[in-house]
């Protein structure tokens, strides 16, 4: 398993449109790949997980992956925080 | 470790805050425990208890009138100087000037409930057992089936939630989509949760986001729900033989509690639901005493033995 640290830096944060573009993202790996904030930890693949987790502008997350093609889902996620999802 | 502020408890049992109001947001509880210091307020001060809420009722409260003030004023003292989080008087009890004195002394908040003793007691610690209790979140879905709590996992996409909105038109309760949020509240009971932000909320896909309890009536959700079954959905695999009889049973564990596991080979065209209903009722059955796969071996055994009788 792989981790990264990312910040989340676009201004909506992780609402409704940018956690869809996520999931459909992370939906694309074979790999399992979580989101985590502080302790909690769920499942990038749901888009209903990712909102519970009320990510705002300015909060760090770890990106975890495991699996197959875990290092081309961190790349691609890590890419896709940095352009502001799509924000 | 999980912690409670004072705050928090004063709010849930609506206590009346008697003295250092301004302190009980600071004030933090991380042990489920509590103590009701007889034995402290007699001048035996080994194990008081640091930790824990301390809780007056009409015993103490009476073995504090019996002494003089000034015996009383040092008794007090001595006690509060292990600095525990408050001290909760019972019964709408009086609070004597020596105690109130003392507490804003050492900062040491008091606050009164009008609750009997024993009763309160129960209450705030099975509270404080759900508060404080160890949790983790899964990527899950929580339904109630029959009475039965039943926690399906299974990858991504495997189908969870389009089970769990079949088990919804028929008559069953949804209580979390997605992410659990499970409480260890005992060492043999799990509870789970939805977090309330999300609360009630499914995705499905192609259709998108649906809330529950609007769609389908506040009696298909439900608050939390006890986990009794843990169903694992895993895409069907020719290679792998599965349970035909159900003798043999599978646990999982989560937090450490062992749950009953059954492990479902999803293909398409399969009735999820159905098998989820089915296997709630059989969960229930076997909780009740009554093993179906087991009678039906002993039936069939006995068969055999007399047929072997009879051949001899």
């Amino acid at each position: 398993m792989i981790e990264k640290n990312v910040l989340v830096d676009n201004p909506t944060g992780l609402n409704a449109k940018t956690a869809a573009l996520l999931v459909q993202v992370a939906g694309k790996f074979s790999s399992n790949i979580w989101i985590k904030k502080e302790d909690k930890r769920v499942n990038a693949k749901s888009i209903i997980a990712l909102m519970s987790l009320a990510i705002s502008k300015g909060t760090d997350i770890t990106i975890e992956a495991e699996g197959e093609d875990e290092q081309l889902a961190i790349n691609e996620l890590t890419e896709l925080f940095q352009f502001g999802l799509g924000d | 470790m999980f912690s409670v502020n004072l705050k928090e408890i004063a709010d849930e049992f609506q206590l009346e805050v008697v003295t250092c109001a301004d302190k009980i947001n600071e004030k933090v509880i991380t042990t489920p425990e509590m103590n009701r210091p007889g034995l402290q307020l007699a001048g035996f001060l080994k194990h008081v208890g640091e930790d824990r809420i301390q809780i007056i009722g009409n015993a103490e409260t009476a073995y504090l009138d019996e002494l003089s003030p000034d015996e009383r004023m040092k008794r007090l003292e001595d006690f509060f100087k292990f600095n525990f989080p408050c001290v909760i008087v019972a019964r709408g009890l009086e609070v004597c000037a020596e105690l109130k004195c003392v507490s804003e002394q050492y900062g040491i908040p008091v606050l009164r409930t009008k609750e009997i003793t024993s009763r309160f007691f129960s209450y705030l610690a099975n509270y404080l057992n759900v508060q404080l209790a160890p949790r983790e979140n899964r990527h899950g879905v929580l339904v109630e089936v029959y009475g039965e709590g039943i926690l399906i996992l299974g990858e991504s996409n495997v189908g969870k939630s389009e089970t769990a909105l079949e088990l919804l038109k028929r008559g069953h309760r949804l209580v979390a989509d997605d992410n659990v949020e499970i409480r260890k509240v005992s060492d043999r009971t799990l509870v789970g949760t939805a977090p309330d932000i999300i609360r009630h909320f499914m995705e499905i896909r192609a259709i998108g986001i649906l809330d529950v309890k609007t769609l389908f009536g506040v009696g298909s959700v439900k608050m939390t729900e006890k986990i009794n079954l843990v169903i694992h959905l895993e895409k069907w695999d020719e290679n792998k033989t599965y349970d035909r009889l159900g003798l043999v049973e599978e646990y999982t564990e989560i937090l450490g509690v062992k749950i009953p596991l059954l492990s479902v080979p999803v293909r398409p065209g399969r009735n999820l639901a159905m098998i989820v209903e089915v296997a709630a009722m059989n969960n229930r059955q076997k909780t009740m005493g009554y093993n179906a796969a087991k009678v039906l071996s002993e039936r069939i055994m006995a068969e055999i033995g007399r047929k072997s009788a009879e051949d001899a």
